[in-house]
């Protein structure tokens, strides 16, 4: 359980103004200059040291990904920030927006410094007008303050900030339809290599990194590697914050400590299961891509990136899915299966038909209209699409898929009128 | 066809207070990259021709960038967020996915339906609402959610949401946001 005093987002719920001025009460923007005079090379040993992995969903090493931009070639360097927050159930990037903003900016003058950047942009999802309307007042104030622009926050490091507002594109969240977004195309992924490091945007290095990501920066660096890394349980350091939603008494997004126990998590902050958590039947933990993980599992497991992966789903965005036991589960997840057919780019054949052939073999088997061999082709079809795709997009949709008919094939089996 | 564009179209050029907009949109892209700027481009032109995005918009957007038009309204069509056909006052936009779904979106969904007459992508005949269903608004803590123009609408049920409707019919768009 994460202390009061251990709390990173202590406005999560804007309970105070968003403003420059009360978040320096909150201990914002305070010896920026001198986290940053300590030079590039320590930053980054700083955030790897923490332990910090990205809290966009793949949980990567920050770090790492921040060492791979070489430092001396003389190039335009960019930071970009992640705020294309789609994953269905996943809405903690949103409350930062809109409760902790000058968390964010902070964080990216840092990170903007430690890459070599002068430049940074955050794509905001179309949808979030207000939170982007926020946020780029924030981004006004710190002008004003002279914490952005010429030599930011008397740092010796020139940085600009600026939001750029994304249209209404799932697969914009995925790094490099993000940039291919930026540069004004169709969000559509690209083939890696080159990585987004060596060439990013404008064929630049670029690193972008989730808002959490960079909002958690200045506090590591501000109370120390040592601290964050003592959080959580080895090599899943830190806090996290967490979206409930579904069948809670009280859904929420709360800051809680990485390998809180699930059902911890969903009682202590979410006020329980609606009806007792013996009237759970299954939670999706990380966001509709990972796979779902039925009452059995959810007695005992813990939020993190290895404890997840260990019992066949993940961390992903850290959005906790509770579903009840009046919850149609096939149904749930040929929903999702609707949302990858309608957010694929087409680039790929295995995605592009393969999502809407999977909804409609969903769709056919809530109804109850299939055969129970039609379980075993869905499978085969949704490994025939996992992996073989530019962008995860693919596996993202396979897996809600796969995890159903792992742990639920006796009731699809039943449903179906035709044996 | 879901995408088409109107055989009729109105002639659009920016507005001043939007061409000075526009220059300030500019300068946070490199000059040798104003194509950057075309998601930006048409929201407001979207926004000056009352929500939607007719051709000589598109045109309009393509000639300011330096464009071809069929990669403009390659994007028009790709991003969910332009309407190339016109649109009641207020698009209402239902969030259908699951985590909205297990709190109940469906209920909203009828409600809206019913109390307005007409279905999805259709808009009722005052020019009052138009009715879209759209993928996670990733505001799932606050299900279920509706997106009316820019603002979001959250823990609506079906009878809030028909009174969320009467008041924006009203004007009283404070109404139980």
């Amino acid at each position: 359980m994460l202390q009061e005093q251990d709390k990173i987002f202590t406005n999560l719920h804007g309970q105070n103004p968003w403003n420059l001025k009360d978040a320096k009460k909150r201990g914002d923007w305070d010896g920026t200059a001198d986290l940053i005079k300590q030079g590039q090379v320590e930053l980054v040993n700083q955030i790897k040291a923490s332990g910090l992995r990205g809290r966009g969903g793949a949980g990567f090493s920050t770090g790492t990904k921040w060492s791979f931009i070489r430092c001396d070639d003389g190039t335009p360097h960019y930071l970009v920030i992640n705020a294309d927050e789609s994953e269905p159930g996943t809405c903690k990037d949103r409350d930062i927006l809109r409760a902790e903003p000058h968390k964010l900016i902070e964080g990216a003058l840092i990170a903007g410094y430690a890459i070599n950047s002068h430049v940074g942009y955050i794509y905001v999802r179309g949808e979030y007008y207000r939170e982007a309307e926020i946020l780029q007042k924030a981004i006004d104030e710190a002008y004003e303050a002279k914490l952005l622009g010429k030599n930011a926050a008397e740092s010796g490091w020139d940085f600009d900030l600026y939001v750029h507002k994304g249209a209404g594109a799932y697969i914009c969240g995925e790094e490099s339809a993000l940039l291919e977004s930026l540069e004004g195309k169709k969000g559509q992924p690209r083939l890696k290599p080159p990585f987004p490091a060596q060439k990013g945007l404008y064929g630049c290095p670029t690193i972008i990194n989730n808002v959490e990501t960079i909002s958690v920066v200045p506090t590591i660096l501000r109370r120390g590697a040592i601290w964050f890394a003592s959080l959580g349980r080895p090599n899943n350091s830190g806090s996290k914050i967490f979206s409930i939603s579904g069948h809670v008494n009280h859904p929420c997004t709360v800051e809680e400590e990485m390998g809180i126990p699930l059902k911890t998590l969903i009682e202590k902050h979410a006020g329980g299961v609606i009806g007792g958590w013996d009237n759970l039947l299954a939670v999706i933990p990380g966001g509709s891509s990972v796979p779902l993980l039925p009452k059995s599992i959810c007695d005992t497991v813990l939020m993190d990136f290895d404890s997840l992966k260990e019992v066949k789903s993940g961390l992903g965005t850290a959005a906790v899915i509770v579903m009840d036991q009046s919850t149609d589960i096939i149904e749930a997840i040929a929903r999702l299966s609707k949302f990858y057919m309608h957010e694929s780019c087409g680039q790929c054949s295995p995605c592009r038909e393969g999502t809407g052939w999977m909804w409609r073999m969903m769709d056919k088997l809530a109804k109850g209209h299939g055969k129970s061999s039609d379980i075993d082709l869905l499978l085969n079809i949704s490994q025939e699409i996992e992996g073989h795709t530019i962008c995860a997009l693919g596996d993202a949709a396979a897996w809600p898929v796969q995890g159903l008919i792992r742990h639920f094939r006796s009731e699809i089996e039943k449903r179906q009128q035709h044996g | 066809m879901k995408y088409q564009l109107l055989e009729i179209d109105p002639l659009f050029t920016f507005n001043t207070g939007n061409m000075a907009e526009i220059e300030k949109i500019l300068l946070k892209y490199p000059s040798s990259f104003p194509q950057s700027a075309v998601l930006p481009l048409l929201d407001i032109a979207q926004r000056q021709n009352s929500g939607w995005l007719c051709k000589s918009a598109l045109d309009e957007v393509a000639k300011i960038l330096h464009m071809p038009f069929m990669q403009v309204y390659e994007i028009a069509t790709f991003y969910s967020m332009y309407n190339l056909k016109p649109t009641g006052k207020y698009l209402l936009q239902f969030c259908r996915t699951t985590p909205c779904w297990l709190k109940g979106a469906d209920d909203v969904e009828l409600a809206c339906k019913k109390h307005l007459g007409v279905g999805m992508d259709e808009t009722t005949q005052d020019g009052m609402f138009t009715l879209k269903q759209v993928e996670c608004l990733g505001a799932c803590v606050h299900a279920p959610v509706v997106q009316i123009n820019d603002d979001y609408y959250e823990n609506l049920n079906k009878d809030s949401v028909v009174e969320l409707l009467e008041n924006l019919r009203r004007g009283d768009v404070t109404g139980t946001r």
